[in-house]
């Protein structure tokens, strides 16, 4: 099965990435990330290598050529360990399939499924904040009031009307649309600032992040928007799918031609 | 909303009472632990937890520490929403109450023509009050709507153990989580969402209160109701129509644009205003969710007979404005001698009448006139001086011989203390208010009118250059001199040319009446 679908995976790469995902994915330089709650012995900025992510997140067509492909991975069939009752609702639902709008009710291990697929993977989350970070503009947005302010508007509404399609919202200034203001997404490590090797019964990790407490580490308290998507993402487990909750994929910076991903067919 | 409360309480302090139980009890506790070694229970040692406690030994009863009161049966927490308040719990047992709590966030009204999106605690800001009595054991399930966009908890003072229930109720959007405390301090208590930014959390609306009964209820009323204050901070000024975006800065700068009682401008007010009856007692459950402001709670007309400060034991007698602070709460109770409307205000008084920090008692019914009597007169009050004042002895005054320039000069300073406080320096009146004398067709129409005017003042209706004005002026108290040098003097100014009035003609005005 694995064997399959990672053969599936580099056959669709050959075909060209056009057609399984949202197109070519964008150059990001290096950089850094400023971590909202640094370890104790952490580095207030932490370099990020360069990388690749998708210019928009992953939309209802675009999952859908997957779950056609991976029969394991349609509404029904997956296991409640990989996502919960909820996974990919709407399509069944009266809210509907929409082609162009992002994908949500989708779990951790569904999301990181279509990125293998697509011979990519979820983003860190240093590289989704680096990426976010970043206004129309400038790369550090939040220097721009109307940066925050929008994010804000967008985490203060709720999540009961439809979803817009994606690039409805101009790009940042690396060229990526719908990073704020669209869906929440899925990191590979979303629960890593919470949670060490102990998993989730770790409450006295996630204390910190209650009240005052959550204040007393943090590189920017007045950062409220990347507050909210840290308590969002250590509100999570893996199984989880929600209304609001979507993702979009990442690669390494392009190596010499499929030297990466031609390894495991082989 | 009306409470047969049972009336066995203590004034005493409770506070002392309580202390005296928990020693009470540890001693027990000790005692005991002690019978258990040696096989052997002590007489009159009830408090090993097994013995249950009947209702026909109250004594025994209130000598029990909550933690120590043995859990009979169960029951579903009766929520209400704001002002309503559960009735008072008649049971003379702690038990198992089960509360269901669905956190929404939902778009509602601050004020009329503008919109908010609340987070809310069962939907309604501030969210449902919740009413158990010390010892109960609270089994407390939080569900977050899936609509939702953030994940929740909630923090209750009135849990003892790590964040209040903070955490171990962090729910994402689509979940429900559960846990279970034991009420230990009776009291009312506030609680919030305390998910990080837990100050955005607040802001947008989630808080409530929860009330702990002492075993022994509390002192029986006739109506009791449930008001909370809260500060928002929105994009656009107060009154700004649309719906509203938080104010991360304002926030920050603790500058709210709306300071209200129960989430909304107007939410006590008018035709949702509490009410009744003259010869109640009427408690106040009084939370203030903050997230900044202190309040200083009042009542307009009324003064608190006690106040349960902070929401303690502690009973305060004979209070007109009360103290309560951001994440805290107060009881306060006041029978009404009287009827009318009494005005509940934060007494930060600008937040009441530029932020909304108002509410309304409607007592209805005829009033007591020995408590208040209502108005009893209304007259004209001239602080002015002497020359607004009508004197019947002057006018006797032999009339000078002037020229027209003497007069206008003598008539300036005239008009300067008498005229001008109303009529303006410039003789252009006060729109709508006080009319013009400056180009005045009324004023330069009529010579013995204007004489009239000023030596019996005029009150109602007139037009002057066209314009309609009801209004009073007094009777000035000026000589026929005098009332000759200021006529002159206005009907050869501001834009106006007459002819020179002499004190004879202000004399035989004066005598024709």
């Amino acid at each position: 099965m694995q064997m399959l679908m990672q053969t599936l995976g580099v056959l669709v790469l050959l075909c060209g990435v056009a057609q399984a995902g949202p197109g070519p994915l964008i150059d990001i330089p290096a950089g850094t990330y400023e971590p909202l709650l640094p370890g104790k012995n952490e580095p207030k900025q932490k370099p990020v290598a360069a990388f690749r992510i998708d210019r928009h997140p992953v939309t209802d067509a675009d999952f859908k050529r997957f779950v056609q492909a991976s029969k394991r991975w349609r509404p029904g069939a997956v296991p409640a360990l990989f996502a919960d009752a909820n996974y990919l609702r709407h399509w069944a639902g009266p809210a509907r399939f929409a082609p162009q709008q992002p994908v949500t009710h989708i779990s951790y291990f569904a999301a990181d499924a279509y990125c293998a697929w697509r011979g990519a993977r979820l983003p860190t989350t240093a590289e989704w904040e680096y990426v976010g970070a970043a206004s129309a503009t400038q790369r550090r947005g939040r220097d721009d009031p109307q940066y925050n302010r929008r994010i804000l508007e967008w985490y203060g509404r709720p999540a009961n009307a439809a979803l817009s399609a994606v690039e409805s919202q101009p790009p940042n200034v690396f060229g990526v649309h719908d990073m704020h203001g669209l869906v929440w997404e899925w990191t590979s490590d979303f629960n890593s600032v919470l949670v060490t090797g102990e998993s989730r019964g770790d409450s006295a990790l996630e204390r910190g992040l209650f009240c005052g407490a959550g204040a007393l580490g943090a590189a920017d308290p007045s950062d409220y928007a990347a507050f909210m998507r840290t308590a969002f993402r250590s509100s999570l487990d893996g199984r989880y799918t929600g209304v609001s909750l979507g993702f979009r994929c990442a690669q390494d910076a392009r190596r010499p031609p499929h030297s990466k991903s031609k390894e495991p067919s082989r | 909303m009306r409470s047969p409360i049972r009336s066995s309480f203590e004034s005493l302090s409770g506070r002392a009472r309580q202390t005296a139980r928990r020693t009470q009890c540890l001693a027990l506790i000790a005692l005991g632990l002690t019978a258990c070694q040696d096989a052997k229970p002590p007489a009159n040692a009830p408090a090993s937890g097994a013995a249950p406690v009947t209702a026909t030994a109250p004594a025994t009863a209130a000598a029990i520490a909550p933690i120590d009161m043995p859990i009979k049966g169960e029951e579903v927490a009766q929520l209400t929403v704001p002002p309503a308040v559960p009735p008072p719990i008649t049971r003379d047992h702690a038990t198992k109450v089960i509360v269901k709590m669905e956190v929404r966030e939902q778009v509602g009204r601050i004020a009329d023509g503008v919109e908010y999106t609340f987070w809310t605690f069962g939907g309604s800001v501030p969210g449902r009050f919740m009413r158990v009595r010390a010892g109960d054991q609270v089994e407390f399930h939080l569900s977050n709507h899936p609509s939702s966009k953030m994940p929740h908890n909630i923090d209750l003072h009135a849990v003892t153990g790590p964040g209040g229930g903070a955490t171990s109720s962090f729910t994402a959007p689509g979940k429900t989580t559960q846990f279970t405390f034991r009420a230990l301090n009776p009291g009312l208590y506030v609680y919030h969402c305390a998910t990080a930014p837990v100050g955005m959390h607040i802001a947008n609306g989630m808080y409530g209160l929860i009330l702990v009964e002492p075993p022994e209820g509390l002192p029986k009323v006739d109506r009791e109701y449930y008001v909370m204050q809260g500060d928002f901070y929105t994009a656009g000024a107060y009154a700004e129509p649309g719906l509203q975006p938080f104010s991360m800065d304002k926030a920050i700068r603790e500058q709210p644009d709306y300071v209200v009682f129960n989430g909304a401008v107007g939410a006590l007010t008018g035709d949702k205003a509490l009410t009744a009856e003259p010869g109640e007692t009427v408690r106040l459950f009084v939370g203030n969710g903050g997230p900044n402001l202190v309040s200083s709670f009042h009542v307009i007309g009324e003064i608190f007979d006690r106040v349960f400060t902070e929401g303690g034991d502690a009973v305060n007698n004979n209070v007109q404005t009360t103290l309560v602070p951001a994440g805290g709460a107060t009881m306060v109770e006041f029978k009404l001698d009287t009827t009318g409307t009494f005005i509940l205000v934060d007494h930060s008084i600008f937040r009441a009448f530029n932020k909304g920090a108002l509410g309304m008692l409607k007592v209805g019914g005829p009033p007591n006139k020995a408590v208040y009597s209502g108005k009893q007169d209304e007259r004209i009050y001239l602080p002015e001086g002497s020359a607004a004042q009508v004197l019947p002895a002057v006018g006797k005054v032999i009339p000078a011989k002037r020229t027209q320039a003497e007069r206008i000069e003598l008539g300036k300073a005239v008009y300067a203390a008498n005229c001008a406080a109303c009529h303006q320096p410039d003789g252009k009146g006060i729109p709508a208010a006080f009319p013009p004398l400056a180009s005045s067709d009324y004023l330069m129409a009529d010579v013995d009118r204007s004489i009239d005017v000023v030596l019996k003042g005029l009150t109602g209706k007139i037009t002057v250059n066209g314009a309609p004005y009801d209004s009073v002026m007094p009777a000035v108290a000026l000589n026929d001199d005098q009332i000759a040098n200021v006529l002159t003097y206005v009907r050869n100014s501001f834009g106006n040319q007459g002819a020179m009035i002499e004190a004879a003609a202000v004399s035989a005005r004066r005598s024709a009446h």
